[in-house]
């Protein structure tokens, strides 16, 4: 490696780091691009082979030397190579770095190859896949050990080695064990990581001894084999029973990636927080807290390519001391030019930043991004901005004026008004449920509203979001939900003792014949309610987020008189005694109120146990249904198996029926089919690069026409209901079908072959509740029988009583 | 919460149905027309045009069903009306005959109609019958269909049968093509399928059989038995593998399976001779319709 150097260092050939490399070729700069596979866009290039790329949003702008637009994976890598050609891209490639150490002017970036880079500035476009976890052990090299499976069909009757028991592991053991011989190496005792489905089957091949497991076994080394031997190597394990030599052709080793974030830490790089979503701090020039270190794309917070291209061009224009407006400037002026008087986008974020106290703790450039995905709302005196029973779950921030909470259903004069610099919509956005209460705009109301995926992420990233919110939630929860007649001084002292806790699915909050100490409002997931009868735990009933529990033990007895166990990954507001009993003293209607909701709960588990439906609701909480919103279930007693409804889902959605009926678990006759139970807290929402999934206004949890198929939401979805599939051609007519036989029957789509057509785009679909028929939910509709009907959680006890 | 199409919101179409009845029952009770009651009498043509009506209206059910985005009431209401209006046909048709019948088009309308409506009956029964019986046959909750978990089955047993040896891969192989569930109308209704198991290694194994013991003992698992028995090698553990797969759970699987469709077959059969004769009696009444014209 020579002593040079540069002016700029850029690590990472992703999107980003490409296109600041190819703008600092461009410009004459002296530079480096660094990266670690000997190939570039390690991301891109690891999708499997003709994956159609998105260039979502499309109303971005591209800036960049070289060129992107949608298509084919081969396509845009080509355009990408051709783009480092041309513009002679001075790129190290097989250059992983290890360390960076220095300061402006003169860092040195250590590579693993043992070379040295100097450099004045570092870019890291390195993404946030980070680097396959090796195994670590001598005799691994690529001639035997390989980090990832792009094609399973590759390999035939070879010995096959899987490490690592996540779902990757698994997944490829299942794929290769259908013709080769598959062992699997699982440090621990089972599969705890991996989702319910590939557990299930995983298990069920080691049962079947189709795939030998060692359990709780380490690798200590990969001794080669002599030539003539049947397999290359052998793999030494040490299990519980010993030594084991696996021999083999290909150890595949899955045992995740090394997250980027220790080796930025190591650069001296700050996290605003332990929380695995955070992302460092950045200015508006994309600098962190370490001069001279730039940190460009998905690592910064931004996933989408367009994006990252149009950073990595700003950023070498930064470093060249060339104040360049960013990219999305215009976007943000359309949205300030919403205000009357118009201010530029400078003054816009300042005065944010001066009005709002929730948005000051942000950086600027978090502030740029935030607003990007927000919208301005300038809603006229009056004008309703959300109704109560609204499914929507965004965050409102008042810039300027005021609105009202309307707080009596019948009486819309009476109302709590919310000044400058407040906000509303916590409540849905950390619960997942419906709106609490209605908000109507005052005089002169500026507002900004953030969408949920955004929201959550400033929570993660900015402690002092996170922490406002939250004090916030508790007073207003316990305003709304009990202490109405309370002063809100009052409550705030109570709510200095409340504590939020959060709880696994199956976890305790307390346990029958517990010492009384606190009680529990559920803000998010929801719990089950259950009582020791015999030998066996018997659950009574269930309630979803924005109830109470442990008032029994508080008010009448001081022995918990059930056990009340996280239904789903559930957080609640804790309160002990001393608190509750004083609200109820300061308020003596809140005294009535909790006793008689007391004794209607009471009769109500006195009824659920004469009845004895307890154990549906155990058997759909364990299908997920306390997670949800909304979900289908059919009952088999009256269930035809006509498939009528997998026909109504597929002619109403482009041909591809969203629900299997026939797959799912059965218990006394009340099937659930593999159907969206739109969760609180949708699983797929979690990793949406251009965040199409959304939820409507009733509930539905939708994929927009800004997916870009990568498949995420399908992998992150715990209940397997979403496909990715291919928009199929028209159909003709039901007459024409029925009198003539033309084209495929209803729910008989036709189909494209994908393998022949490799062209088509293949996009998320999933159960959408039919939002956009006015008659509701197809599937339901079409039941010649009545045998399907969707239950919301709220009536789970009363369906459970019925059944 | 689960309403099936008899009681579909408080039964309310039988009350429409018996309202009709009855009105026509006392309509006819007090008419007295110049002739004897039949369909030519104002209230025969008024009890005919309804009928007719109520057939074609009958018939629509067959497009809702099938127009997923209808606003028009949900498929349950609709057939949950489909059964009771249907069934009031009897007595607003029989009235309209004012009991007279002939051999002739007229009343081979009306006993299309009564036949449409009889399997109409059976496949009431049909739906309230057969669906708790296919549960049962499930037994305890699988999540995976029937089919799919038989062929993953069969590409274990494939597997095993390879270990062993080519000959067994290719019998076993031979099995799973036999083996066979669904087909033809009759096949599924009656069961008539061929034994499935291994019938090419039960012919070899005859002369073994009449070596062991066990006289009742299925050919099939005699033959497997032997084959254990008489095994040189190691492959014993195999073997008893194998027949653990094919004749334990995979006959155990096509049994439920082949009663599955059985029942199925129940449930779609009745419609082969519901809707196929409805249309004859749409033409037999179109028929009876024009006819009747010409006795004017």
């Amino acid at each position: 490696m020579s002593d040079k150097r540069y002016r700029i260092a850029i690590i990472g050939s992703g999107p980003g780091g490409l296109s600041a490399a190819t703008r600092a070729a461009e410009k004459g700069i002296s530079h480096v691009l660094l990266e670690a596979e000997s190939h570039i866009s390690n991301t891109i290039f690891r999708y499997q082979k003709g994956k159609h790329v998105m260039a979502e949003p499309r109303i971005l702008p591209l800036r960049s030397p070289i060129a992107f637009d949608a298509g084919k994976r081969e396509e845009v890598l080509e355009v990408w190579q051709q783009g480092v050609e041309q513009h002679k891209v001075n790129l190290q490639s097989n250059a992983e770095v290890v360390a960076i150490t220095g300061e402006k002017g003169a860092f040195e970036i250590e590579l693993k190859n043992g070379g040295k880079v100097q450099a004045e500035h570092v870019v890291l476009g390195i993404g946030v896949q980070g680097n396959p976890r090796m195994l670590g052990v001598p005799g691994e090299d690529e001639t035997i050990a390989q980090y990832t499976l792009d094609d399973p069909d590759e390999y035939e009757d070879e010995h096959i080695i899987v490490v690592g028991g996540g779902d990757a592991g698994i997944e490829n053991a299942l794929a290769l064990c259908a013709s080769n011989t598959v062992y699997m190496i699982n440090r621990g005792m089972e599969f705890p990581h991996a989702k319910e489905a590939n557990n299930a089957a995983i298990m069920a091949k080691i049962e079947k001894g189709e795939i030998e497991c060692f359990f709780g076994a380490d690798s200590v080394s990969i001794d080669k084999l002599a030539d003539d031997a049947a397999q290359k190597a052998e793999l030494v394990l040490n299990t519980p029973e010993g030594e084991a030599r696996v021999p083999c052709d290909r150890i595949i080793v899955r045992c995740g990636a090394i997250p980027p974030r220790p080796f930025i830490e190591s650069c001296g790089i700050v996290f605003p927080s332990e929380d695995r979503a955070a992302v460092p701090e950045l200015s508006e020039q994309y600098e962190t807290n370490v001069p001279g270190i730039y940190i460009i794309g998905a690592l910064g917070g931004y996933p989408l390519i367009k994006q990252c291209m149009n950073q990595g061009y700003e950023v070498i224009e930064y470093i060249d001391g060339v104040a360049v407006e960013p990219a999305d400037e215009p976007l943000l002026q359309a949205k300030f030019d919403k205000i009357k008087n118009k201010p530029s986008v400078s003054q816009g974020l300042k005065a944010i930043k001066k009005q709002v106290p929730l948005f000051s703790g942000l950086t600027t450039l978090q502030l740029r991004e935030t607003m990007l995905e927000s919208d301005i709302q300038v809603p006229t005196t009056g004008e309703y901005i959300f109704r109560k029973n609204d499914y929507t779950n965004s965050f409102y921030s008042i810039v300027a004026g005021s609105v009202y909470i309307e707080i009596d259903d019948d009486d819309p004069e009476k109302v709590i008004e919310l000044q400058q610099g407040q906000f509303f919509g916590e409540m849905s956005l950390l619960s997942g449920r419906r709106r609490s209460a209605t908000i109507r705009a005052a005089s002169n109301c500026i507002l900004i509203e953030t969408p949920r995926r955004l929201m959550n992420k400033l929570i993660e990233s900015v402690e002092s979001v996170k922490r406002t919110i939250d004090e916030a939630f508790i007073v207003r929860t316990l305003q709304t939900r009990f202490a109405q007649n309370t002063p809100t001084e009052d409550l705030m002292k109570v709510a200095k003792t409340a504590k939020l806790i959060s709880y696994k699915a199956g976890e305790e909050l307390f346990h029958e014949g517990d010492e009384a100490e606190s009680f529990h409002v559920i803000r998010k997931g929801s719990v089950t309610i259950s009582r020791q009868i015999g030998e066996h735990e018997v659950v009574m009933s269930y309630l979803p987020a924005g109830n109470y529990v442990g008032e029994m033990g508080l008010m009448g007895k001081s022995r918990r008189s059930a056990t009340v166990r996280a239904a789903t990954s559930t957080e609640t507001i804790e309160l002990d005694a001393d608190a509750f009993n004083f609200l109820l003293e300061h308020d003596p209607v809140l005294k009535g109120k909790v006793e008689t909701e007391y004794k209607q709960r009471l009769s109500k588990n006195m009824m659920m146990q004469q009845q004895g439906g307890g154990g549906i609701i155990s058997f759909l909480v364990s299908q997920g249904v306390g997670e949800a919103t909304d979900v289908l279930l059919i009952d088999e007693s009256l269930c035809v198996r006509c498939d009528n409804c997998e026909k109504a889902c597929a002619e109403t959605h482009d041909g591809t029926s969203r629900l299997d009926r026939e797959a799912g678990p059965t218990y006394a006759s009340i099937h659930v089919p593999t159907s969206c139970r739109h969760c609180e807290h949708p699983h797929c929402m979690k990793d949406c690069p251009p965040d199409a999934i959304k939820r409507a206004p009733d509930g539905e949890v939708f994929v927009g026409d800004n997916c870009i198929g990568c498949g995420n939401c399908q992998r992150n979805c715990p209940y397997g209901v979403i496909q990715m599939a291919v928009k199929p051609p028209k159909k003709p007519g039901l007459i024409a079908w029925l009198l003539f036989g033309v084209g495929p029957g209803p729910g008989r789509a036709s189909r494209i072959d994908v393998a022949k057509d490799p062209d088509a785009i293949k996009k998320a679909v999933k159960c959408d509740m039919c939002k956009d028929l006015p008659g509701g939910a197809a599937c339901v509709r079409a039941c010649p029988t009545g045998a399907a009907l969707r239950i919301k959680p709220d009536q789970l006890p009363g369906y459970a009583g019925k059944v | 919460m689960h309403q099936s199409i008899l009681n579909y919101r408080g039964s309310r179409y039988l009350w429409w149905s018996l309202l009709l009845c009855i009105g026509a029952i006392v309509a006819y009770v007090i008419d007295e027309p110049a002739m004897p009651p039949n369909g030519g009498t104002a209230l025969g043509y008024t009890l005919g045009t309804m009928s007719a009506l109520l057939i074609l209206w009958l018939m629509w059910f067959g497009i809702r069903k099938r127009r997923y985005r209808s606003r028009v009431g949900t498929v349950v209401g609709w057939l949950s009306a489909h059964v009771y209006l249907g069934l009031s046909l009897v007595i607003l048709a029989t009235l309209h005959t004012g009991f007279q019948f002939g051999w002739n088009v007229h009343t081979l309308a009306y006993v299309l109609m009564m036949i449409v409506i009889i399997s109409g009956i059976y496949g009431v029964y049909c739906y309230l019958h057969f669906p708790t019986l296919m549960t049962d046959n499930r037994g305890e909750s699988a999540p995976d269909s029937l089919l799919r978990q038989i062929q993953e089955i069969d590409r274990q047993a494939l597997s095993i049968a390879s270990e062993i040896s080519d000959e067994t891969h290719e019998k076993v192989l031979n099995s799973i093509r036999r083996s066979s569930a669904g087909g033809g109308v009759l096949k599924i209704l009656f069961g008539r399928h061929k034994k499935s198991n291994l019938e090419g290694l039960v012919k070899e194994a005859r002369v073994e059989q009449k070596s062991l013991d066990d006289r009742d003992v299925d050919s099939t698992m005699a033959f497997m038995a032997s084959r254990i028995a008489h095994n040189k090698e190691d492959s014993g553990e195999l073997l008893r593998q194998l027949t653990d797969l094919l004749i334990g759970q995979k006959e155990k699987l096509l049994s439920q399976l082949r009663r599955d469709l059985q029942f199925k077959a129940y449930m779609d059969l009745w419609l082969y001779i519901h809707v196929p004769l409805t249309f004859a009696l749409l033409a037999a009444l179109i028929t009876h319709i024009v006819s009747v014209f010409f006795y004017w």
